[in-house]
């Protein structure tokens, strides 16, 4: 297990010192989060919108702004010509958990970030059980990184990456989409944390299953 | 010989299929084998059983032998797997569209909308995506190996979420569906029936008739795309 | 010297369904140089890249011994380095930078900041070491290459194009190294150009190699 985490904790480093550095998709990130949060200010207006849509909303803001950044871990290996680089470095699971790091603590703090902006300025959106609400954000990171990361891979070999990302996610994360919203409602109904427990279990499963599967099929998609 | 033999059976059997779910009467109380009872709530409109859910189930059945068939272009690299998934993931689009337009003319009459997000409603839309994003996926790849190598990965992740509609659905929506009002089991995707025995034999036969022409459409479509794979010629 | 061989057995690509190259089968052993000679787009590049295990052939299978055991494919890039146009440094990391976060992922357990500024020193880029790359000449940009393959003090090293965008110094440079592998292992190079053929204990001309056309 060394041997494969090891390698995958300095990918993890190089992109996010890369990052840092470049700031390729935090800038884009939030701007996104900006833009489509005053979207959905302007269009509510003063309106009274129930709590079930405005958790709907939530997570479409998170959907499309993950949209818009986490494709750029693979997408920027690609365009830099450094897959080779990558290749001859370690072996293809190193990578994709590395990779899968570096998604995960992008979207868990742009998550975080969004999550704590929409409750500051969308005032009719209470949070009644909020332990729920801060599990979901957690789990949902959790398996939004999972399946954003392995698409990511895919799409990075394609042709139109931009355009494609959004369409093969969309059907694959429309499961955990589902139950996170529903898990959001729950917790702005003051529903008991115990209620929540099936939305929990689809979460871990769903992440479990799909890293599963990424790691096996990785290696097919990394090499040429 | 044998195979035209076959052929022409299974049209046969098509034909008296789908006349018995059309023709055979629909009565209150059936006293005769060939008397279909009424369903309160449904009645003529309860024939549509006979073809709409069969063709879903061919969707599926679609779906399940273009991952299969990916998952083994996977392990031997060779190129007739994946002219085989594509042709199985081109079929079962064809019947998604048809259930999902059946389907839907029939929730006009009955629910009063064409289209109310019900579980399988949904299901079936996300399949429908699923074909879509796969297409597009295709499409977006130049070099032969690499673009069965990345649908084939594409539809194994998406044959492992699809399953997860099982137990999200029940949690989130009603069922409108026949055989899921009330009964928490049948929220699900997946329908459970309880029918009249002989409703349940024509709904059968036309099941099994179905899937017999799905795989009769998918020998010929497989085969098909061969002589088409074979006499292009190879890209300079 | 390490006891090292490396043999290529048949190897076969096609790239839809059009046959770069076909049965191509040599063996090499600790000492030697081999040189993959062909004009470009001959399939050079190509057989570089299933060579170092980047590519899988579509038949035939590239087999490495090391000190008496087989090196499993997944683990080839342990043993090999590889300089070639498709092998690029980060640009947003300065020169030092790059070395020692290859050396990182690839958990070399040597002092890796004093070999990489030791092999900076030799490509004489070791003034300019904490400057980005992205402000490197291509010729520096190529040396720094050269020190990022040999960090790891690879067994096989494989050179692709490896003279291109060097001035004389940096060929004679380059020619240094050739020298070094071939004391401590085993030397590939792809090229076209004439001078590298002296180079070579045996030479595979891809030019020659090139099937008419392709059936199935």
């Amino acid at each position: 297990m060394k041997d494969f985490s090891a390698p995958a904790i300095h990918i993890f480093f190089k992109d996010s010192h890369s990052e840092l550095r470049t700031r390729y998709a935090m800038n884009a990130l939030l701007m996104f989060v900006v833009t489509a949060l005053a979207l959905v200010l302007f269009s509510v207006g003063n309106e009274v919108v129930g709590t079930d849509v405005l958790s709907g909303i939530l997570w479409v803001i998170i959907f499309f702004s993950g949209m818009s950044g986490l494709s750029r871990t693979f997408v920027s290996e690609e365009e830099r010509g450094t897959v080779v680089t990558l290749q001859l470095l370690s072996r293809p699971t190193s990578v994709l958990l590395g990779k899968l790091l570096f998604n995960f603590v992008l979207i868990l703090s742009l998550n975080v970030l969004i999550a704590v902006l929409y409750l500051l300025m969308v005032s009719r959106f209470v949070i009644l059980t909020p332990s729920i609400f801060w599990v979901t954000i957690f789990l949902g990171s959790c398996s939004l990184a999972s399946s954003s990361t392995i698409i990511a891979a895919i799409i990075a070999k394609a042709n139109t990456k931009g355009t494609l990302y959004p369409v093969l996610s969309f059907p694959i994360m429309l499961p955990l989409l589902l139950t996170v919203m529903n898990a959001t409602r729950l917790s702005t109904e003051g529903a008991a944390f115990s209620e929540a427990f099936g939305e929990f279990q689809i979460l871990v499963s769903y992440t479990v299953v799909v890293i599963t599967v990424s790691i096996l099929l990785f290696s097919f998609v990394w090499k040429d | 010989m044998k195979s035209a033999t076959a052929k022409i059976g299974l049209v046969v059997w098509l034909t008296l299929v789908i006349s018995a779910g059309i023709l055979f009467p629909m009565v209150a109380a059936p006293q005769k084998w060939y008397e279909l009872p009424i369903i309160p709530g449904l009645e003529e409109k309860a024939r549509i059983i006979f073809f709409h859910v069969p063709m879903a189930w061919t969707t599926v059945v679609a779906f399940i032998a273009s991952t299969i068939y990916g998952i083994r272009f996977l392990m031997t690299k060779n190129l007739d797997y994946d002219l085989r998934s594509v042709s199985a993931a081109g079929l079962g689009t064809m019947f998604c569209i048809l259930a999902t337009v059946t389907g839907s003319i029939w929730a006009k009459f009955n629910w009063g909308s064409f289209w109310n997000w019900d579980p399988r409603e949904t299901s079936i839309f996300v399949l429908l995506l699923i074909y879509g994003a796969y297409f597009a996926l295709r499409s977006a790849v130049d070099v032969e190996e690499k673009r069965a190598t990345l649908s084939a990965v594409y539809s194994i992740i998406a044959g492992v979420t699809v399953p997860f509609f099982i137990f999200v659905m029940p949690r989130i929506m009603t069922g409108l569906h026949p055989g899921s009002k009330g009964d928490p089991q049948g929220a699900g995707p997946v329908v459970q029936f309880k029918m009249a025995p002989n409703m349940l034999l024509v709904f059968l036969s036309s099941l099994l008739g179905f899937t017999l022409l799905y795989f009769w459409m998918f020998n010929l479509k497989v085969r098909a795309s061969r002589l088409e794979f074979h006499s292009q010629q190879p890209q300079e | 010297m390490k006891h090292v061989t490396f043999s290529a057995e048949s190897l076969k690509k096609e790239f839809n369904r059009r046959v770069i190259f076909d049965a191509i089968s040599f063996s090499l052993h600790e000492g030697e140089s081999f040189v993959i000679a062909g004009r470009n787009g001959s399939g050079k590049s190509t057989l570089v890249k299933i060579l170092c295990g980047l590519l899988s052939p579509t038949r035939g299978s590239v087999r490495v011994n090391v000190e008496g055991k087989e090196v499993a494919p997944d683990l080839l890039f342990r043993y090999i380095g590889l300089i070639s146009p498709h092998f690029n440094m980060y640009e947003e990391f300065s020169g030092i930078e790059n070395l020692t976060l290859f050396g990182k992922i690839r958990g070399l357990e040597n002092n890796i900041v004093h070999d990489a500024e030791e092999l900076l020193r030799q490509f004489n880029i070791f003034e300019r070491r904490n400057d980005e790359v992205r402000t490197y000449s291509s010729g520096m940009k190529q040396r720094l290459k050269f020190a990022a393959a040999l960090l790891h003090r690879p067994e096989i090293l494989v050179m692709d194009e490896p003279t291109s965008n060097l001035d004389e110094e940096g060929i004679a440079t380059v020619r240094f190294v050739m020298e070094q592998q071939r004391q401590r292992g085993i030397l590939i190079i792809a090229t076209n150009e004439k001078d590298d053929l002296k180079y070579a204990d045996s030479i595979l001309n891809l030019d020659e190699q090139r099937p008419a056309k392709s059936s199935s």
